[in-house]
């Protein structure tokens, strides 16, 4: 049983989950996947969640008769928007200056943080609201606040949760996947500071509980910092969609905005939101429209925000925008319809891909924006992270050929490796089995040393254990005894040709 | 019709019944049945492990065995495999086409549009759904990803079993749900293949059934190896292998009884 005091209790932070990498994990999948597939709590609210909003993605798509034609759409609009992207922000710019906010642009994580702190600092205040925004995640912004002495609250009920639980996000739009009601109980009663003392973990005393403490930090902050999910080059507006009326309440009460955005996310004209806005909502949560989608143009005297300050950050895009790989996962709009589906993430989560963007989007974009320095980068593994099923590609609403880009990346890894003084295991494997795999005779005289097999496999029948690296297989599967004779031989044998 | 057999590298060197299957069910409905003998393998290995350079001669070679189909040798080809057939539409050209090969990607591409599936050349090509067969057991269908995502063949497998003579069918739960082969993934990512793995053999245990079918054996190498390792009691059998079973030979494809013969006899 716990006793509310009335006490704030602050656990201090594990060092390592101080001011980790937000893009880079320090394991690489494989390792990372092993330690989550083995924490039931999590397999079990996996499973359970990403099936519910499977279904209900299914259901409220399915009703959309145009929903393919509206995905081209989606996808000729962001490819568009690749192919123009300089003239389109400088447009935005243009726009956005001629209404009152101010634009600055951001070469990297620590130039958009310095920004985002000076205007801050500006303003006199050292503590801000935030809505929840991937972006900011992606420079890792909250560390960098508290850093110098700026307090972040995130305001999303599930961002909250992550936050107080000094834990890592694992999913793109339900950032506290992993943890049930119960542990979110525990952690509101730990760390909010002002969370009712008779506490239960029903959902809907748990909402009231960060309603109440939501509240009283809507109304004392002056700052507010945003993502967005679109911006409008021909207008200057700037979009966020969301579930909850907290996004509406940072955008709206505060006498400074700032959003950090992405320069990919950007969208031509103001008509193209009506093909996004049928996408998004449906892809994400499942719901014909969001609750809450506000939008807002520079600055309106006397109504909400007297100052906003947009900063455009390339962090990794410009380089990823140059290749037809990164390309294509720039049109990515973050609605995670990906991660839902991926039988990957449904059983790891979002924690082994070591990124803020986990999931099948993730493994592209994630090496993509970073960078990769060879086979010791953990996000050099992000690739293989994918058994390529499809189901990805099936759903995104932009039409990310994701399993074909986990494909070229792949291939640029064994490329950036080839030259290496000692080749690995792999690229040796491979190396020899081109050269028998391209001479249907070769292929033949290797067919012959499945005998082997046939001796391995005795009369059982099976073959349970085999050296590294089959042993990765035999760890938990048989192989069949070989049969007495390829279809090959059986071919020139019944039918005399060949 | 006159059409050639690519058997797939792992089929022809650990589950020849299928291919075998494919010939019967074939000559059975009254077409004609080549095996090239130069063939080997359709590259998808060296693909999806990113090993493309070394792919390039293995398409190469598939290209040069199956580029008669071009001039009329062959009216069409049959893979007894999705995942194969979908790596012949869709990564061989790009393959060659990367390293500067543009003559034989256009060839690929060509092969490519000549290339099906065998329960896309049953049901699209050759129109049929019932081929004759009789199987007298409890059977339920896995449709492997890319049967299902890349070559979008639908209910075709299931439109097929479902006109076998003696089948009790039952559908599989989550059956769109990868069972976590992914070729080299199961190496590389074993644990998680294994979990993956492991929901899938819970759903095919709880359809009650006697025997998993799909339409490639790379998927049912997967599965049946721990089905097998579980002594789970369910047997994986190729698609072309249930439709090849005759009520002459008692439920099974003729060849079946000659392997199991010659199986015994070498041991």
């Amino acid at each position: 049983m716990t006793t509310f005091l009335g006490v704030p209790l602050r656990r201090k932070p594990e060092p390592e989950l101080r001011h980790p990498n937000p893009l880079r994990g320090s394991e690489s999948f494989p390792q990372a996947a092993r330690h989550e597939l083995a924490n039931t709590q999590l397999r079990a609210n996996l499973a359970h969640a990403t099936s519910v909003i499977r279904a209900k993605r299914a259901e409220v798509v399915n009703e959309v008769p145009d929903w393919e034609a509206l995905r081209d759409a989606g996808s000729a609009i962001k490819a568009d928007v690749m192919v123009r992207l300089p003239e389109l922000l400088e447009q935005l710019e243009e726009n956005v200056t001629a209404r009152g906010g101010v634009v600055h642009w951001a070469r990297d994580a620590d130039e958009a943080n310095k920004i985002v702190i000076e205007l801050i600092r500006a303003t006199g205040q050292t503590e801000v609201i935030k809505v929840k925004s991937m972006a900011t995640q992606e420079i890792g912004l909250n560390e960098a606040l508290e850093d110098v002495g700026i307090a972040a609250f995130e305001t999303d009920l599930a961002e909250l949760i992550v936050q107080l639980g000094h834990d890592r996000p694992s999913h793109i739009l339900v950032p506290a996947i992993h943890r049930n009601r119960a542990e979110i109980r525990e952690i509101f009663l730990r760390e909010m500071g002002d969370a009712p003392p008779g506490l239960t973990d029903e959902p809907r005393a748990l909402a009231m509980a960060a309603r109440a403490h939501l509240r009283r930090k809507f109304l004392q902050s002056k700052v507010a910092i945003s993502g967005a999910n679109f911006a409008i080059a021909d207008t200057g507006t700037l979009a966020v969609v969301e579930s909850e009326g907290n996004g509406r309440m940072c955008l709206t009460l505060p006498e400074t905005l700032i959003t950090v955005m992405g320069i990919e996310k950007l969208l031509p004209t103001w008509q193209d939101l009506e093909v996004f806005m049928q996408l998004l909502p449906r892809s994400s949560t499942g719901e014909r429209m969001n609750p809450y989608t506000s939008m807002w143009t520079g600055v309106t005297p006397g109504d909400g925000p007297q100052e906003f300050h947009l900063i455009l950050l390339d962090n990794g895009r410009t380089r990823a925008l140059a290749d037809t790989v990164g390309r294509a996962a720039l049109h990515c709009i973050r609605c995670s319809a990906c991660l839902n589906v991926c039988p990957v993430y449904e059983r790891t989560g979002g924690h082994a891909y070591g990124s803020v963007y986990p999931g099948p989007i993730g493994a592209v974009l994630t090496p993509q924006l970073t960078g990769t320095t060879g086979h010791g980068d953990p996000n050099a593994s992000l690739p293989y992270a994918s058994t390529l099923c499809g189901a990805c590609y099936e759903v995104c609403p932009v039409k990310i050929d994701i399993p074909s880009l986990l494909v070229m990346l792949r291939a640029r890894m064994v490329d950036e490796d080839r030259g290496r003084r000692i080749p690995d295991g792999w690229s040796a494997a491979m190396k020899a089995a081109s050269w028998i795999m391209s001479d249907a005779g070769r292929f033949a005289a290797a067919e012959k040393l499945t005998g082997v097999g046939r001796l391995v496999a005795g009369k059982k029948g099976r073959i349970s254990s085999l050296p590294f690296p089959a042993s990765k297989w035999t760890a938990a599967r048989d192989l069949p005894s070989p049969p007495a004779e390829t279809f090959r031989t059986w071919w020139a044998r019944e039918r005399g040709e060949s | 019709m006159r059409i050639a057999l690519f058997a797939t590298c792992i089929a022809d060197a650990m589950y020849p019944q299928a291919p075998q299957a494919t010939v019967r069910v074939l000559e059975r409905l009254g077409h004609q049945v080549f095996f090239p003998p130069d063939q080997v393998c359709c590259g998808q290995m060296h693909v999806n492990t990113g090993y493309l350079a070394e792919a390039l001669p293995v398409v190469k070679e598939h290209v040069r065995t199956f580029s008669p189909v071009l001039t009329g040798a062959w009216d069409a080809i049959v893979v007894p495999s999705g995942s194969c057939t979908g790596s012949i539409r869709h990564q061989q050209g790009m393959v060659a086409r990367r390293y500067g090969e543009n003559a034989l990607a256009d060839d690929a591409t060509a092969v490519a549009a000549r290339t099906y599936e065998l329960s896309e050349l049953l049901v699209d090509v050759l129109g049929v759904t019932d081929v004759g067969a009789y199987f007298p057991h409890h059977v339920t269908y896995h449709p492997t990803c890319h049967s299902l995502r890349m070559l979008h063949v639908g209910d075709k497998p299931v439109r097929l079993l479902r006109a076998v003579e003696g089948i009790r069918l039952t559908e599989l739960p989550n059956a769109e749900s990868c069972c976590g082969f992914g070729g080299t993934f199961a190496l590389k990512n074993a644990d998680t293949s294994t979990a993956m793995l492991s929901d899938k053999m819970a759903a095919v245990k709880a359809t009650g059934a006697e025997v998993l079918t799909a339409g490639d054996y790379s998927c049912l190498m997967h599965i049946g190896g721990g089905l097998s390792r579980t002594r789970a009691g369910v047997r994986t059998m190729h698609l072309a292998e249930i439709l090849a079973a005759e009520k002459s030979t008692g439920g099974v494809a003729a060849d079946a009884v000659a392997a199991a013969e010659a199986s015994e006899a070498v041991r």
